[in-house]
């Protein structure tokens, strides 16, 4: 069974402090004006976490799934938008050039990310490949001793704030011929295109990355030609695991509030907690949190002692947004017409955990994973 | 549906795809209200469906106005809301007012050359309404009411407001209800609430700092103030879940098209069961919800009210708009969740229909008060 070890306890006290000082108290601004916490994301640097999996040869934490998760669920509860860019930055492009990349690489692009001096993306979806990711067409062609990268990223986290981007290419016509570079926006290796209007994560930058005719040099790319797939794949499994720590802190904030405001508001004369009808959906959500949290956090413990594969971090992914949505739905229901205004934070969770069911695969792909691996097993 | 009913649903979708669906997300980022669009809608007789031919009204039904409602939900929740809420204050003042406050404040109204609110809550009385604090003390000629009102759809937008105050004693035998028009001394409106959706529609505070209202302001009575509220509640939550099912149906058909168009491993998601399952389910759950705000409508049309079917009607109907909207979210995936399609925005505007007209734990207490009643006998 899972447990924090005195250094990841160390750390959540450190986070949740952080948290509820630099994170918290601009949630909503930045919610409203679709603005980027960039301060509050510089000094996680000088907390440690911007390389919370990273080799601390080259300054990261040398954490695991269980640390990385857990600072999700911390920032989370602050501000989802701000903790999934955090998410693209420390999972998405810090852990992948950690675990694929060679020491040169590593050697050059982690000292700056780790430290919040560069700000990194990944790009893999594109415009008419979301599910269906391995299809991707954004091309690199050889050419001498470059590669001329052509296509469109699109819903790439951190695209208008990022130095770095890792991004997949197609590399040959084969389906699972793919091929990775990390890209420098500074010498040109892509533009940033128009910002992406959102629901909710409106705290967290979202473009396109556009690659026209770009000539990047061949020692930009990670491993060799076409031997991504396996790496794209297996880096999803922390991206889930991960971001299914948001929904973990969303639902937690939720009852939190749920359980404040239930005590203070007052109707017919009592408090609303003393109706049996708003105690059933409070014990429920505070029951289900627990349930979420105790499964994620054994998953992630499991996945650090090598216990990997598809299924168990598609299942967190499928189970935890999904339920993490119905919470906040009712979180909203228990606030009434406050609930439904900007006042109150439950709002804002509600509209950015639905996210949470669509990026990293949607519920509907984390169906057709955890089907098909468990169909297929003799 | 009859004949006429054929044509003014087919009326209402060309007005709503001409005046409404262009404006739509501008509208909704921008929270911009347009009153020409109200207007239009006025022109069509919308405004004043369900009120007598003598006061502009059509003099039609609730069943007539639920496909109305519908319709213009498909496109906007917001300018149904306000449709809704204006019939709402109509049906009280032709319900309860006398023959000179109907032929004083009905025709503009029915018209749609302005719009009715309903001023009840206060920011500690929601659910608890009969404890509400705004006072009406009685002087010569009329009243000074003081107070403050929360969450008053269209305040600051509407001219007529019927207004709950208390001039007596606690609890609901104290309130009686007035008519306040915009323009009356003492009669101002906070700013306006920022809201995750229902964004065209404005919610304001209304707020009586020492305002004089005139006796021939006061509807049926002193102390009649919750009779007058309570007689515009059966119409209001079929009305709300008329906009709900109407929103329901926008949402399934957008992710049918969407579904078919999007291709995904070589073929439509739609050819996907998971899909199939999901579109299935919504449609069906749309179709059900329709047929329950439709009888509970058709029953108020017959003069037999059923106020749990009523409560069931709201209940249902808003919890599945709720559910569908949610789900073609996520059948349009990504997409969805931008402002480039409509199905966020529908899923914002679904939210507060599980809160307006009585919550739907309040609707959940009331449908268990009448089982009750009907076990008991």
């Amino acid at each position: 069974m899972w447990y924090f070890s005195d250094e990841e306890k160390q750390l959540q006290k450190v986070c949740s402090d952080f948290a509820r000082n630099e994170i918290a108290p601009h949630a909503e601004k930045h919610d409203t004006e679709e603005t980027f916490n960039i301060e509050a994301f510089r000094k996680m640097g000088e907390l440690g976490v911007l390389g919370i999996t990273a080799d601390p040869e080259y300054g990261g934490a040398g954490m695991g799934a269980l640390a990385a998760t857990m600072v999700m669920e911390e920032f989370g509860k602050a501000c989802p938008g701000l903790t999934l860019s955090y998410l693209a930055h420390s999972i998405l492009a810090v852990n992948n050039i950690e675990n694929n990349a060679s020491a040169e690489q590593k050697a050059k692009y982690l000292p700056k990310l780790v430290t919040g001096e560069h700000i990194g993306c990944m790009g893999m979806s594109e415009p008419e490949y979301g599910s269906d990711a391995v299809g991707i067409q954004t091309r690199a062609k050889k050419d001498g001793n470059d590669y001329i990268i052509n296509g469109t990223k699109m819903w790439i986290t951190n695209a208008q704030y990022s130095d770095i981007a890792y991004v997949y290419t197609r590399t040959g016509e084969d389906r699972k011929n793919l091929s990775t570079f990390i890209l420098e926006k500074d010498k040109g290796h892509y533009e940033v295109g128009k910002p992406i209007h959102k629901m909710g994560m409106r705290g967290s930058p979202t473009g396109e990355l556009i690659f026209d005719n770009v000539r990047v040099p061949s020692e930009q790319m990670v491993g060799e030609e076409g031997s991504s797939i396996y790496h794209m794949m297996k880096n999803l499994e922390i991206e889930r695991l991960t971001i299914s720590g948001i929904s973990l802190g969303i639902a937690q904030a939720c009852v939190d509030q749920c359980i404040k405001y239930a005590n203070e508001r007052q109707q017919f004369g009592k408090n609303i907690g003393e109706f049996q009808l708003i105690q059933k959906m409070i014990a429920e959500m505070a029951t289900e949190t627990e349930m979420m949290r105790n499964f994620l956090y054994n998953l992630c413990y499991r996945y650090d002692q090598g216990e990997k594969g598809p299924v168990t971090a598609a299942m967190a992914k499928l189970q935890i947004p999904k339920m993490a949505t119905k919470i906040a739905l009712d979180a909203i229901q228990l606030h009434g017409g406050y609930g439904y205004s900007r006042e109150f934070p439950v709002e804002r969770l509600m509209r950015d955990n639905k996210l949470n069911e669509i990026g990293a695969g949607t519920n509907e792909v984390m169906i057709m994973i955890i089907a098909k691996n468990l169909l297929s097993q003799k | 549906m009859n004949e006429f009913q054929t044509e003014l649903k087919n009326s209402l979708e060309r007005f709503r795809l001409d005046h409404i669906e262009p404006h739509a997300e501008h509208d909704d980022a921008e929270e911009n209200f347009r009153m020409d669009v109200f207007r239009g809608l006025g022109e069509l007789g919308v405004c004043g469906m369900t009120v007598d031919e003598n006061y502009g009204g059509l003099g039609l039904g609730y069943t007539d106005l639920c496909i109305a409602l519908e319709e213009i939900a498909k496109s906007s929740v917001s300018y149904a809301v306000t449709v809704s809420v204006s019939l709402m204050v109509q049906g009280i003042i032709q319900k309860f007012g006398n023959e000179e406050q109907k032929k004083k404040y009905l025709p503009d109204l029915t018209s749609g050359q302005e719009i009715g609110a309903f001023c009840l809550s206060e920011s500690s009385s929601g659910s608890d309404a009969k404890s509400l604090k705004t006072t009406a003390k009685k002087v010569e000629g009329g009243y000074i009411l003081n107070g403050a009102k929360m969450w008053i759809t269209s305040g600051g937008i509407a001219k007529t407001y019927v207004v709950m105050a208390r001039t007596g004693e606690e609890g609901a035998k104290g309130v009686s209800a007035f008519i306040v028009q915009d323009g009356t001394e003492g009669l101002s409106f906070g700013k306006k609430e920022k809201k995750m959706g229902w964004k065209v529609s404005p919610t304001r505070e209304v707020l009586f700092q020492n305002c004089f209202v005139p006796e021939e302001n006061l509807l049926l009575g002193e102390g009649q103030g919750f009779k007058v509220a309570l007689g515009g509640l059966d119409a209001g939550r079929i009305t709300i879940g008329s906009i709900a099912v109407g929103l329901s149906d926008r949402a399934v058909s957008e992710s049918v098209k969407y579904s078919l168009e999007r291709q995904q491993f070589d073929q439509p998601i739609f050819d996907f069961q998971g899909l199939q399952f999901m579109i299935s389910d919504m449609a069906c759950e749309m179709e059900a919800s329709r047929l329950l705000v439709m009888k509970a409508a058709e029953l108020l049309d017959a003069g037999k009210i059923n106020s749990k079917l009523c409560s069931m009607a709201k209940l249902k109907a808003t919890d599945v708009a709720m559910k569908v909207t949610t789900d073609a979210v996520q059948v349009h995936g990504g997409v969805g969740y931008t402002t480039e399609y409509p199905v966020e925005r529908m899923m914002r505007d679904a939210k507060v229909l599980q809160i307006v007209e009585g919550t739907n734990q309040i609707q959940r207490l009331v449908i268990a008060r009448h089982l009750k009643k009907e076990f008991q006998g």
